[in-house]
């Protein structure tokens, strides 16, 4: 807020509502380039519906979502996507009938082609530039033995990841996650974190939502707490394990 | 791996190739060697290739498809009346008319998807053969169907002798019936074969077959899908304008039942009982629709009296009862047979049964000397995309 020009997201007095129910009540977030923040709060406290506004899925009742100088409100996904914002789901959003190899090759055609192109008579396995592209971003998660297996036959979590390396592939101004771990054994969390924690480094700006505290602790920067639709506590990780009203709202009193 | 896929696609043109023009040779034997016949396994072959870039490759199921058959038709035997008996300008108005006509309807039924965007297909189909049969008789001769007469000018062409009956097609002076006609179709398709193939590896027809798998993910991976589909929608369209141009090449005469929706449906038959989303099995749908087509259709009582005469009266008078309601015009109750039976335990079509025939040999194979498993490669399904 001190220096705008620093903010990737704003946003500002966003509203929700499902025909009686308040989904998100006035919610405002800035994030800043290059930090990881993190939005936490009991099921349907409304995270993924956040992130649905921010992508273009659905439309707020009110408030405005910018990236940037751009306003994301109103545009259609494809068009958010191409301003450079790219979305792990909750649950995981793939082409099933697809090589892992096509399911990364794809991401990265939309970052180069744009939102349409006719090129029918162009050879895509001539293309050596944009498949070692994609090779690179499968071997960052792991996945290069398995770039011609189907997607179909991937285990919840490996899933999970191709839809991780989907979205590298586009380096994204700004990366959302929607529980990017639900799913998943301990190892491959480790392993997630750590991915994430290298994304970091190269100073990709993120939202993540996550249940996971251990997740929460080892990467985020900033926390949000969302309970009912209202952020109710803002802070540094430290300081919202000591909140008493999130404890209450949000962990009824189990230990952090 | 680029230079692997190169040749087996270079090899497999060749094969298709090769097999298309040996067809009066292979088809001699089964009876099927007839330029009539040859020339309709073409030109349904076209428009089956065609019909699968859009309903394979999208998933998309188009039910109006025969109303751009039936636009290539008119138009073709149109330039055939008022320009020339050279097949070349009926080819190419035919066909662009077609992709004229597959903007405007596909851009309206685009915007819904699923069973919206067959139905609107099927009722803008239906329309055209109204207006087809009734409304644009001017243009279309309506019931008796659009027919060259000795009064067209053909403008391009030259005065005929007094007294010579009606021209035939030709390109170049050559006539476009009997086997060379066959040759002309069977160049037509090996071209469309080819553009198929590359769409189906261009970077295009990935994102054809990734709309198919979640058109939602595409959104937000940053395309907008609809030029694409529209786009698919178009190329379709063209296909079988083209075939319709080439039906008015080998007969030149066009009617409105071109454009009925059994005509939509049979295409649809052909791709799914070939293999939806292959590269070659629609070709395969087509030639056997239109194949089998031909034999049980030819049957009548007396043929079939006559194939069991050789049992007592009773069973003869029994066989002919059980078998004749499915041939001759009944031959669609065959046809509706065959396609549930393949749909229920061949869901992928003609070419999931051959690929799971070939898995079976190689295992069969592998299984007697076991050292073998290097010789058994893995020779791909060639249409698999
Ligand atoms: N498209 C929708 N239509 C109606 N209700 C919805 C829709 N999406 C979410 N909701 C409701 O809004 C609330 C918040 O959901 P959600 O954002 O998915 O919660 P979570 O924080 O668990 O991700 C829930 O009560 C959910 O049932
Ligand atoms: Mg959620």
């Amino acid at each position: 807020m001190e220096n705008v020009s620093n903010i990737v997201l704003n946003v500002t007095g966003v509203e929700k509502t499902f025909g009686g129910l308040q989904a998100l009540s006035n919610i405002n977030l800035q994030i800043e380039e290059g930090k990881t923040h993190a939005i936490i709060g009991p099921n349907g406290a409304g995270k993924s519906t956040l992130l649905n506004v921010c992508v273009g899925r659905l439309a707020p009742d009110s408030g405005t979502v910018m990236l940037g100088d751009e306003t994301l409100t109103g545009k259609m996904p494809y068009e958010i996507n191409q301003l450079g914002v790219a979305r792990v789901f909750q649950t995981p959003e793939i082409f099933p009938e697809l090589t892992l190899m096509e399911n990364v090759l794809i991401p990265a055609l939309a970052k180069r082609d744009g939102q349409f192109k006719f090129n029918p008579f162009k050879s895509l396995l001539g293309d050596k530039k944009i498949h070692d592209e994609a090779m690179s971003v499968l071997e960052d998660l792991g996945l290069q033995d398995q770039a011609q297996r189907n997607a179909a036959s991937m285990s919840r979590g490996d899933k999970r990841r191709v839809e991780l390396a989907m979205c590298l592939v586009q380096s994204p101004k700004l990366l959302l996650l929607d529980e990017p771990t639900a799913g998943m054994s301990r190892h491959d969390t480790n392993q997630t974190i750590e991915i994430l924690q290298q994304i970091k480094k190269r100073g990709m700006t993120k939202v993540i939502i996550e249940h996971d505290m251990h997740v929460v602790f080892s990467l985020a920067d900033h926390v949000s707490v969302l309970a009912q639709g209202a952020i109710i506590a803002e802070g540094t990780p430290e300081e919202i394990r000591g909140n008493p009203k999130v404890q209450e709202a949000y962990l009824g009193g189990a230990h952090l | 791996m680029n230079n692997k896929t190169t040749q087996k696609d270079l090899f497999l043109m060749l094969a298709f190739a090769a097999v298309i023009f040996a067809m009066p040779i292979w088809l001699e034997p089964i009876g099927a060697s007839y330029p009539d016949l040859m020339q309709k396994f073409a030109i349904f072959g076209i428009f089956a290739i065609g019909f699968n870039i859009l309903f394979g490759l999208t998933g998309y199921l188009s039910f109006g498809h025969a109303a751009f058959l039936g636009i290539g038709s008119y138009t073709a035997v149109w330039s055939f009346k008022l320009l020339t008996m050279n097949v070349i300008p009926g080819l190419i108005f035919g066909t662009l008319l077609a992709g004229v006509f597959a903007l405007a309807i596909g851009f309206i039924c685009l915007r819904r998807s699923g069973i919206y965007f067959s139905i609107l297909t099927l009722a803008f189909a239906q329309m055209s053969y109204n207006l087809a049969y009734s409304v644009l008789t001017p243009i279309t001769n309506g019931e008796t169907a659009l027919q060259l007469t000795l009064q067209d000018p053909r403008i391009l062409d030259d005065a005929p002798l007094s007294g010579a009956g009606l021209p035939s097609t030709e390109l170049f002076g050559v006539s476009m019936s009997g086997l060379p006609g066959f040759y002309f179709c069977a160049v037509v398709l090996i071209i469309a074969f080819y553009v198929s193939l590359k769409i189906f590896r261009s970077p295009f027809g990935l994102k054809l077959a990734a709309i198919k798998s979640n058109q939602n993910r595409m959104g937000y991976t940053g395309f907008n899908t609809r030029p694409y589909l529209l786009a698919a929608f178009v190329i379709s369209g063209m296909y079988a304008g083209l075939a319709g141009t080439l039906m008015a090449v080998t007969d030149p005469l066009a009617g409105a039942e071109r454009m009925q929706w059994t005509a939509s449906g049979e295409v649809v038959l052909m791709t799914i009982l070939g293999g939806l989303g292959t590269l070659i099995g629609p070709m395969i749908g087509a030639g056997l629709i239109k194949y089998f087509e031909n034999i049980f259709s030819a049957f009548n009582e007396n043929v079939l009296h006559e194939i069991f005469s050789f049992l007592p009266e009773i069973l003869e008078n029994l066989m002919v009862f059980i078998i004749n309601p499915f041939v001759g015009k009944g031959w669609h109750l065959t046809l509706g047979a065959l396609f549930m039976v393949i749909v229920i335990f061949l869901p992928g079509g003609i070419m999931e049964g051959l690929s799971r025939i070939a898995k079976w040999v190689r295992k069969d194979r592998s299984k007697p000397t076991g050292d073998d498993m290097g010789t058994a490669k893995s020779k791909p399904s060639p249409g698999e995309g």
